[in-house]
């Protein structure tokens, strides 16, 4: 037992008790110390005090933390894979940064929580405008747990247990997947052979009538550009739903989910004004046809009138959720990653509608423009058809080799995709989005060309 | 004839119809009605099985199936005012009616005196 | 006030795109869509003003009290924001972590010093940061009970939960494929220990408890009853939401739990952000370790290295390390307190509580009153002969300017009201949220449907949750 004395908490920076207050107190409580609170927790579970670094003021916390990011080295990207460096306006920042918005709870008391609420149902609106779909949540954790989730919910839909996962999906969010379902009743059905550019968008024959949902991704994990409507109104016709996964920057040129009949979207907001922080925060989307709106997980705000009448946003369709529905519920997530939505929301509304379809245009024309460049150095691309912002180079020498030496030149150069895929060791996934200025691309170039 | 659950549902029995609905105290617990899932027409449940979710703001409750049987109609009204469940849950608020495959299995049932005094029990 | 929509301008523009006027991408009109999305057209004033307009439509732990129970709304000092600002955290791409592991020695460092820590803390033995909430944390942790399980050829069908557990307790089981058993609560607020050995049986699988549970109350036989677990070869799972009282008094690894989640938003300073991110990492012991998540980060002599990969392991619940943006803060925050801070910090939480309840009792029954540790349930049922309930209350204490205690749970207790302050409260805030309690108590009696009224002075008055729900309008659309 240690006795409360004020140099116990002189260190800390965020205790507002005096020592007679807390003497105060602890008589009103009717005990002698704090240390009283704690009789029910039996002598022999108590530890000896934690064994960790003594506190730190702010300076040397802060020299601390410093030392650490400076341990990490910048690198100049054409690294992509599902997680994209972009232009992000400073007002991004300005407007998160606000504590009223990154310092409250989940808005359960709509009265105190407007500004929350109206937000998501901003960022709601958003998601639905950038996919043509009817219905969208608040997010969830990322886009391959997004993906996880709408696999379930495809499942909770139709009553199927097989998840049919096109070929050109991330990798990871596929092992995403394989986990969330290992143990409840369903699986995943993979393509077996994968190559890079697809030999056809039509519906796989493991879609078939036993199939829960078809999981396709546009652009694929390869960047290719990719047209799902046939295979989406087969999918329907077989009583399969689709979902797809979609880069949302792409989406500003490119066919939406909606648009080509699929029954959920999903996808990564980290492009979207969220930084890659070493793969989180950002968050996952899910919208949906209106019907499917019971089946779909997660937070989701909706319109309603307060007692004058007025506008006001309340979180909805609570029943499906888990504090009220327990082990029923659509899911057990009880949050969104709703920070990072707020940014996304900023970020959308900033960029606006023109600069939202001439980002992406910028994204497109810019990689197939590196493209072109590396093809003159004698680079082979693997891509047969149009991509997005992002292409398989084909390197005379392992990918990996390529990668490491690229490394030492302050590139974080591309994916080897012989980490996800036989026969694929020479084969590099490279992203070029609009950051990457003519200077670093040429440097970029010419560092490959040494390399081989 | 018209009988109950303990799960508080009513059950009443027009020949081979068994016309269902949820009670008055059922309603109170679920507080404002805003949605209620159907079966299909045609779907078969045992006795027990639930056959129905009802959903309120606060609440998402079950109905069970009290008796075996095809689901033969659903409320049509339910669709536009679910909230028909919870107001008037004895008339406009019915929720299915069903082919009774066993009528023997409404022995198991309460007759509205037996309900009364099950409800007393519930404090 | 009106959506960003709505105050959309045709060729109005916001932000510059950079890299200069862009070529139109070659891609055929097939592959095109149709009509551009029709996001807003503003200016980035007008972004500006309505972005900080809806920021003051909202309480925050920055400007209100925020006693919501089982959240642990401290506030968290502003040098753990500015120490998750460092561009070398922020700009690191997650796939340099394989690909590259050299140049971010920096951030798996952090990773596995944050690990270390965790692991003192909680009494365990290996850790993983992955779970990006402490939903995800419990899925994780159900998910390695069921590997466990099934790598020892032993099969288990149930998982017993508490009554008074969180919803996640039970929702999680069923994700691993568990039904789930309730054990209820006894006279004293602690589970029902008879009722617990009648139904613990050799196809449990686990026990999930919350220590102290949503009573705030701590369970005395928590090492009787993970012996018992034990006997019948079920894994002790804590779910970590209420860590806040317990640091440094009680490590759940010395009471014989196998695996916890710990919420870094709610104890290690990372602020909620109005629902999220925040980050749920799973502690487990020795026995369980080779199930963990992956990719794990290892040290190999002085450097960090990356396993992606490994035999036993429930796979990839995210693509790399979860929300890394958070842990940094927890890292942080566990710095700047220290060991001893840690401990004062839960101290000063109790003392809190404990001093709130005693303040309370006089105008609300506390059903389950003896003992607290960091919050409390208190009932407003004795208002309901007035006809007015917790949520009236809640309502009322809005106007107040005080987030309202979390309202109707745990659903043992009728009119619930948990109450949690946390250590950052001074005493004047703790005896000005008893005063407003005490006035809501008064006004039930004096002017009911005055109470039923509020909020007045809020920025919506009440809403129409039922209506909401009825209508469904949940996206502006074209």
């Amino acid at each position: 037992m240690r006795p409360i004395t004020a140099v116990t908490w002189k260190p800390l920076v965020n205790l507002p008790h005096t020592p007679d207050e807390v003497a105060g107190m602890l008589r009103r409580c009717g005990v002698s110390s704090a240390e009283d609170f704690f009789s029910a927790i039996p002598g022999r579970l108590r530890p000896e005090a934690l064994n960790l670094p003594g506190a730190l003021d702010e300076q040397e916390m802060l020299r601390k933390t410093r030392t650490l990011a400076r341990l990490n080295s910048p690198l100049i990207s054409f690294c992509g894979g599902g997680f994209y460096q972009h232009f992000i306006p400073a007002a991004v920042d300005a407007v998160a940064s606000n504590p009223e918005f990154y310092t409250p709870y989940t808005p359960y008391q709509g009265e105190a929580s407007q500004g929350t609420l109206q937000a998501l149902f901003e960022f709601q609106s958003a998601i639905c405008r950038l996919t043509s779909m009817e219905v969208a949540n608040g997010s969830v954790y990322d886009g391959a747990t997004a993906l996880a989730e709408a696999a379930l919910m495809a499942a909770r839909i139709t009553g199927r247990r097989k998840i049919v996962i096109e070929r050109g999906v991330n990798p990871l969010y596929v092992k995403v997947i394989s986990s969330y379902l290992r143990y409840c009743g369903c699986f995943p059905a993979l393509a077996k052979a994968v190559s890079v550019s697809p030999e056809s968008d039509a519906l796989p024959e493991e879609a078939d009538d036993s199939a829960a949902c078809f999981i396709f991704q546009n652009p694929d994990f390869f960047g290719n550009i990719r047209d799902f409507t046939e295979a989406a109104a087969a999918a329907r016709k077989r009583g399969v739903i689709s979902v797809g996964s979609v880069y949302p920057v792409s989406l500003g040129l490119l066919k939406s989910p909606g648009e080509m009949g699929a029954d959920i979207a999903v996808g990564e907001i980290q492009p979207l004004g969220n930084r890659l922080s070493f793969g989180g925060p950002g968050g996952g989307f899910i919208a949906c046809r209106k019907k499917y709106v019971r089946k779909l997980p997660g937070r989701i705000a909706g319109e309603t009138r307060d007692a004058s009448g007025e506008r006001g946003f309340v979180l909805t369709l609570q029943a499906r959720e888990q504090h009220i529905r327990r082990e029923r519920a659509t899911s057990n997530i009880c949050t969104n990653q709703n920070l990072c939505a707020l940014r996304a929301l900023v970020y959308l509304t900033l960029i606006g509608k023109e600069g939202f379809v001439s980002l992406a245009e910028k994204n497109a024309s810019l990689a197939a423009c590196v493209s072109e460049k590396l093809k003159k150095k004698g680079f082979g691309i693997e891509n047969s058809g149009p991509f997005f912002n992002e292409f398989v180079l084909n390197l005379p020498v392992s990918a990996e080799k390529a990668v490491s030496g690229l490394q030492e030149k302050g590139f974080l150069g591309g994916i080897p995709l012989g980490r996800f895929y036989r026969g694929m060791d020479n084969l590099m996934l490279t992203a070029v989005t609009e950051t990457r200025t003519k200077e670093e691309i040429d440097r970029f170039a010419e560092a490959l060309g040494e390399m081989v | 004839m018209v009988y109950f659950s303990k799960e508080h549902e009513w059950v009443r029995v027009e020949g081979k119809t068994a016309v269902i609905g949820i009670t008055e105290y059922a309603a109170e617990e679920l507080g404002d009605i805003t949605y209620v899932e159907m079966p299909r027409e045609g779907d078969l449940f045992a006795r027990g099985e639930v056959i129905c979710e009802i959903e309120s703001v606060k609440a998402a409750g079950e109905v069970y199936a009290p008796v075996s049987g095809k689901v033969i109609e659903t409320n049509p009204l339910l669709v536009d005012e679910p909230e028909q469940a919870g107001e008037n849950p004895r008339q406009e608020g019915w929720i299915l009616k069903m082919e009774i495959s066993d009528p023997s299995e409404t022995g198991g049932l309460m007759d509205e005196t037996d309900y009364s005094r099950y409800l007393e029990t519930l404090g | 006030m009106e959506l960003i929509f709505e105050k959309s301008v045709e060729e109005r523009k916001g932000a510059r795109v950079p890299g200069g006027v862009s070529v139109p991408a070659d891609i055929p009109p097939h592959l095109r869509r149709k009509e551009p999305p029709s996001l807003p057209q503003v200016s980035e004033l007008d972004a500006v003003r309505h972005f900080t307009a809806l920021g003051r439509m909202n309480f925050s732990v920055d400007r209100n009290f925020y006693p919501l129970g089982s959240c642990t709304m401290k506030y968290n000092p502003k040098v753990l924001e500015k120490a998750a600002e460092e561009e070398g955290f922020l700009s690191a791409h997650p796939y340099a972590s394989v690909i590259a592991p050299e140049k971010v020695q920096g951030s798996l460092r952090l990773i596995y010093e944050l690990e270390e820590m965790l692991a003192e803390i909680t009494g365990m033995d290996a850790v993983s940061l992955q779970p990006m909430a402490g939903a995800q944390g419990e899925l994780a942790g159900m998910l390695m009970v069921r590997a466990a399980h099934e790598a020892a050829g032993r099969v288990k069908d149930h998982v017993i939960v508490p009554d008074t557990s969180h919803g996640t307790n039970p929702a999680t089981a069923r994700m691993a494929g568990y039904e789930v058993v309730t054990v209820g609560t006894g006279r004293d607020g602690l589970m029902d220990y008879d009722e617990f050995i009648r139904k613990l049986g050799p196809s449990t699988a686990a026990v999930l408890m919350t220590c102290p549970n949503t009573l705030g109350i701590f369970n005395p036989a928590v090492d009787k009853i993970a012996a018992a677990a034990r006997g019948s070869e079920a894994f002790m799972y804590c779910d970590g939401a209420n860590l806040n009282a317990l640091m440094g008094k009680f490590r759940p690894g010395d009471a014989g739990f196998d695996i916890m989640h710990v919420n870094l938003h709610k104890t290690f300073g990372t602020p909620h952000g109005g629902g999220g991110p925040g980050a749920g990492p799973v502690c487990v012991k020795e026995e369980l370790r080779e199930f963990l998540p992956v990719p794990r980060v290892v040290k190999v002599k002085d450097r960090f290295e990356v396993v992606e990969d490994r035999d036993g392991s429930i796979g990839r619940l995210s693509c790399f390390f979860g929300n890394f943006g958070v842990l940094v803060k927890a890292y942080a925050y566990i710095l700047l307190c220290g060991g001893e801070g840690l401990e004062l910090i839960s101290e000063m939480a109790v003392l809190n509580a404990n001093y709130l309840k005693e303040k309370l009792r006089r105008f609300y029954e506390i059903p389950f009153g003896e003992g607290c540790l960091h919050e409390f349930v208190l009932s407003a049922s004795g208002l309901k002969k007035h006809g007015v309930s917790a949520y009236d209350v809640a309502k009322f204490l809005i106007d107040k300017g005080i987030h309202p205690p979390t309202v109707y749970f745990p659903l043992i207790v009728s009119e619930a009201m948990m109450i949690e302050p946390t250590e950052t409260e001074s005493k004047q805030t703790l005896d000005a949220f008893a005063e407003a309690m005490k006035e809501a108590a008064e006004l039930a009696s004096r002017d009911p449907e005055e109470l039923r009224r509020a909020p007045r002075g809020a920025p919506a008055g009440r809403l129409d949750e039922t209506g909401a729900a009825r209508s469904l309008k949940l996206a502006s659309l074209e």
